[in-house]
């Protein structure tokens, strides 16, 4: 007999790695980092710097005193993707020791002291994220004033006294709040929506500029479900609880609540939803925990953002539900084949 | 020749044997093995067998002869309403098993007690690489086809279902022109997407039926036999011929002649590799059965079994470093039994196998499907073996220490209960002494009143006759 040619599928693909999925998520981020450096400045590539280079010197240090091998470790780029979402969720031009504070929370306390990769409890980059902003609240609200607002843009060398000397902002530099923490302090101030969002601060849908950025992350975020390394639900699941939220509010009270679309179309929630809610180690295990622990995130965020202290809440709303995931993978074990009868 | 678990050997050492001649006696569970060649019987003794142990087992070796005499045939046997089990005992004489990889008796599924209406033909390859099925199909449909009616005339099932997937063009033709006449038989094309080779993939594909967890596919009123089963059980039924040969696909790295090759059963794995021009420095691994279940073989002296549908030689690959489980969820996608493939890890490592158990850790049939996706390179399924086996470790433990506390407890009542007896025995005792006793002093105090009434009378009488004498 002869042979006859055969090729059989498996699902899925055998040559992804750690490492190689940590780079497509680097890659994912690329778009909106960029776009969002030319409307910011350098202060968001001195913070992307910075971050990554503690992030990795803090995960050397942790895995030589815990004995493991410092190659493996590092060539996970889990590092790296941690210290890229902690950077582009600091506001711009942050001080070097904020970002040291931050990155030592993000990998010494939230991951290394939990175990490492694969055993932390919470996200690690909202860990250091949500340290910084309980300890300096005044600092992470303010941010650089968009370069539509402004004349100039920081230069380099202003960028790099602030953030090594701790040089004032300066006249040139403005700061001021995000349009997020904008619409919530007018909306106190009892300002009608219309009023509020006719400031040169707002664009069509969100913030003018901030929008924009929002898109090109989500482009990004795409890629990664186009890729299969993100599932799609999760995503979904996350603008679905904000969005159901925001609507509920909008139709009771239309003048004193944003709609979902500004709630929708913000950093903070497509970076939440295509990047940090989905974070796997955290998370919950199976699809419908998964839609579950994302719808959470999405509600709290909103309610955060609707009557919390503080301006936004996906870190919170994804910190709080790391805590309920356990809870949430006991209740949503699937039915395996030949269990359902 | 592999003899099974169990079974009685027939011949002794230096007998003269001819092909199809049975060496072991047929018992209920244990179908017989036969020489597939004539020869001589030179040793009876433990020899290499490809097994996951790794152990010597028990095997007959047959020099041959070269002139490879048969016996006679065996009478043609028709299944109808009343010979079912003449039919069953055709099967089991004639040596027949699973020849999809399992080797479970044929008989045994055959002679479910269940009212089964549908067969299922098994004609999806288990593994990739594996191609001895599709050959079959190619070379011997009528073979396969008059196989799967005389089973279901002997399971009395009135549909046949032959599942045979899509990257096979020339077997659907053949097999769709040789069931042209059956009536009751259907070939459906599948998907060729691992593992629907597996039984109850195929199951739920072809009838859209969940076999039940921990249950059989006849509680779904279904069969479902391989391919070469099926024509090895005509083979038995019709011509009254043993199981004595098979389709062996021999491929992989070094292999210069890849094919089908019809194999005699008991032929070493290394003369059959040789036979294709194996060149035995290219590859790094050799292994019976698939890429992702095949067992290694460890001695190309080891026989080719009823279960040999492959062997592969597997070329070096890169041995990547196990690293931490991300949680990344790839294994739940793909796993085929709809497990979450990576709490199964957790509670294997936490090596908490009662959670494990809960979470359908014996509903996983070792595919092999998440070991080959995952990104952190954990060899999954040898974490399931090893749960699997620590699981029924513990639940033969517990069953055993729940015997030892029931002897217990029993001894401790027997002991109670016959201490009981004796105290109600000492009391009985007890009282029936009292009783005597009081008895006794009973009568001694009457015969002391007795005594006291003789003496007052004596009295009375002295004193009667004192008074009388004072008169």
């Amino acid at each position: 007999m002869t042979e006859t040619s055969q090729t059989k599928l498996i699902p899925g693909n055998s040559n992804k790695s750690i490492g190689s999925v940590m780079r497509q998520v680097l890659y994912a981020l690329i778009p909106g980092t960029l776009l969002m450096s030319w409307i910011f400045g350098w202060g968001v590539l001195t913070n992307l710097l910075l971050a990554t280079l503690f992030c990795l010197g803090f995960e050397v240090i942790a895995v030589k005193c815990r004995q493991r091998s410092v190659k493996i470790a590092l060539s996970d780029y889990s590092a790296v993707v941690t210290a890229w979402l902690l950077a582009i969720s600091l506001p711009p031009m942050m001080p070097w020791w904020m970002l040291m504070i931050g990155c030592c929370f993000a990998i010494i306390v939230a991951k290394h002291f939990y175990g490492g990769i694969g055993n932390n409890p919470f996200n690690p980059a909202m860990v250091g994220y949500v340290v910084l902003l309980i300890a300096y609240p005044l600092q992470m609200t303010q941010w650089l004033a968009p370069s539509h607002l402004v004349e100039q843009l920081p230069s380099l060398s202003h960028t790099l006294a602030v953030v090594f000397a701790g040089a004032d902002l300066g006249i040139d530099a403005i700061t001021m709040a995000t349009p997020l923490d904008t619409m919530k302090t007018d909306l106190g101030l009892s300002k009608t929506l219309s009023e509020i969002r006719s400031t040169a601060l707002f664009g069509n849908l969100a913030g003018a500029g901030w929008e924009w950025i929002a898109a090109l992350y989500a482009l990004g975020g795409l890629y990664l479900v186009y890729l299969k390394i993100i599932p799609w639900q999760t995503p979904l699941a996350l603008i679905a609880g904000m969005g159901v939220m925001a609507t509920v509010f909008t139709l009771a009270m239309p003048d004193h609540y944003a709609p979902p679309t500004f709630h929708i179309i913000t950093t903070g929630c497509i970076l939440g939803a295509f990047f940090i809610a989905t974070d796997p180690v955290s998370g919950c295990s199976s699809t419908r925990g998964r839609v579950i622990f994302a719808a959470g995130v999405g509600a709290i965020a909103y309610i955060i953002r609707g009557w919390g202290g503080y301006p936004d809440g996906i870190a919170f709303g994804v910190l709080l539900m790391n805590m309920a995931a356990p809870l949430i993978d006991h209740y949503t074990v699937p039915k395996a084949y030949g269990q359902s009868s | 020749m592999l003899v099974p678990n169990n079974a009685e050997v027939k011949i002794k050492i230096g007998e003269r044997v001819r092909r199809g001649q049975a060496l072991t006696h047929t018992s209920n569970s244990v179908p017989a093995i036969h020489a597939s060649s004539s020869g001589t019987v030179s040793t009876i003794a433990p020899h290499a067998v490809v097994n996951r142990s790794g152990q010597l087992l028990d095997c007959i070796t047959i020099e041959t002869d070269g002139k490879d005499e048969s016996i006679e045939p065996l009478a043609t046997l028709q299944p109808t309403a009343d010979n079912k089990q003449q039919c069953l005992d055709r099967l089991r004489e004639c040596g027949i098993v699973g020849l999809g990889g399992a080797g479970f008796p044929t008989a045994i599924k055959m002679g479910t007690d269940k009212t089964i209406d549908t067969l299922v033909i098994n004609a999806v390859e288990c593994e990739p690489y594996i191609t001895c099925d599709d050959m079959l199909m190619q070379e011997q449909a009528p073979r396969v086809i008059n196989g799967a009616e005389v089973l279901a005339t002997l399971l009395s099932a009135n549909e046949v279902l032959i599942g045979i997937e899509d990257n096979k063009p020339e077997a659907i033709k053949t097999m769709q022109a040789a069931a042209s006449d059956a009536e009751r038989v259907k070939i459906v094309i599948v998907p060729t997407i691992y593992p629907s080779g597996g039984e109850k993939q195929l199951i739920q594909l072809l009838t859209g039926k969940e076999v039940p967890s921990g249950g059989l596919p006849a509680d779904l009123g279904v069969v479902c036999v391989n391919t070469a089963t099926a024509a090895s059980s005509f083979d038995a039924l019709h011509n009254g011929l043993a199981l004595i040969e098979r389709v062996v696909t021999v491929t992989g790295a070094g292999v210069k002649n890849p094919g089908n090759y019809l194999t005699r059963l008991g032929t070493p794995i290394g003369e059959l590799l040789d036979y294709a021009e194996t060149d035995h420095r290219v590859y790094q691994q050799l292994r019976m059965g698939g890429p992702l279940m095949g067992v290694p073989i460890q001695d190309t002296t080891s026989p080719v079994l009823k279960i040999t549908n492959c062997i592969l030689a597997e070329a070096e690959q890169v041995q990547q470093a196990e690293q931490p489980c991300i949680r990344c969820g790839d294994c739940v996608r793909v796993c085929p039994a709809k497990l979450l493939p990576q709490q199964l890890y957790w509670y294997t490592r936490a090596t908490e196998f009662e959670k494990a158990e809960d979470h359908g850790l014996f509903d996983c049939i070792e595919c092999g499907c998440c070991d080959y996706v995952c990104p952190s390179h954990i060899p999954l399924v040898d974490y399931y073996r090893h749960a699997k086996f620590e699981a029924n470790n513990i639940k033969t433990e517990r069953a055993r220490s729940d015997r030892a506390r029931i002897r217990f407890e029993e001894r401790e009542q027997r002991l109670e209960r016959k201490a009981a007896e004796k105290a109600a025995l000492r009391a009985a005792k007890l009282k029936k002494l009292k009783e005597r006793e009081a008895a006794k002093a009973a009568d001694d105090k009457n015969a002391q009143d007795d005594k006291q009434d003789e003496i007052a009378a004596a009295l009375a009488r002295v004193k009667a006759k004192k008074e009388k004498n004072n008169d």
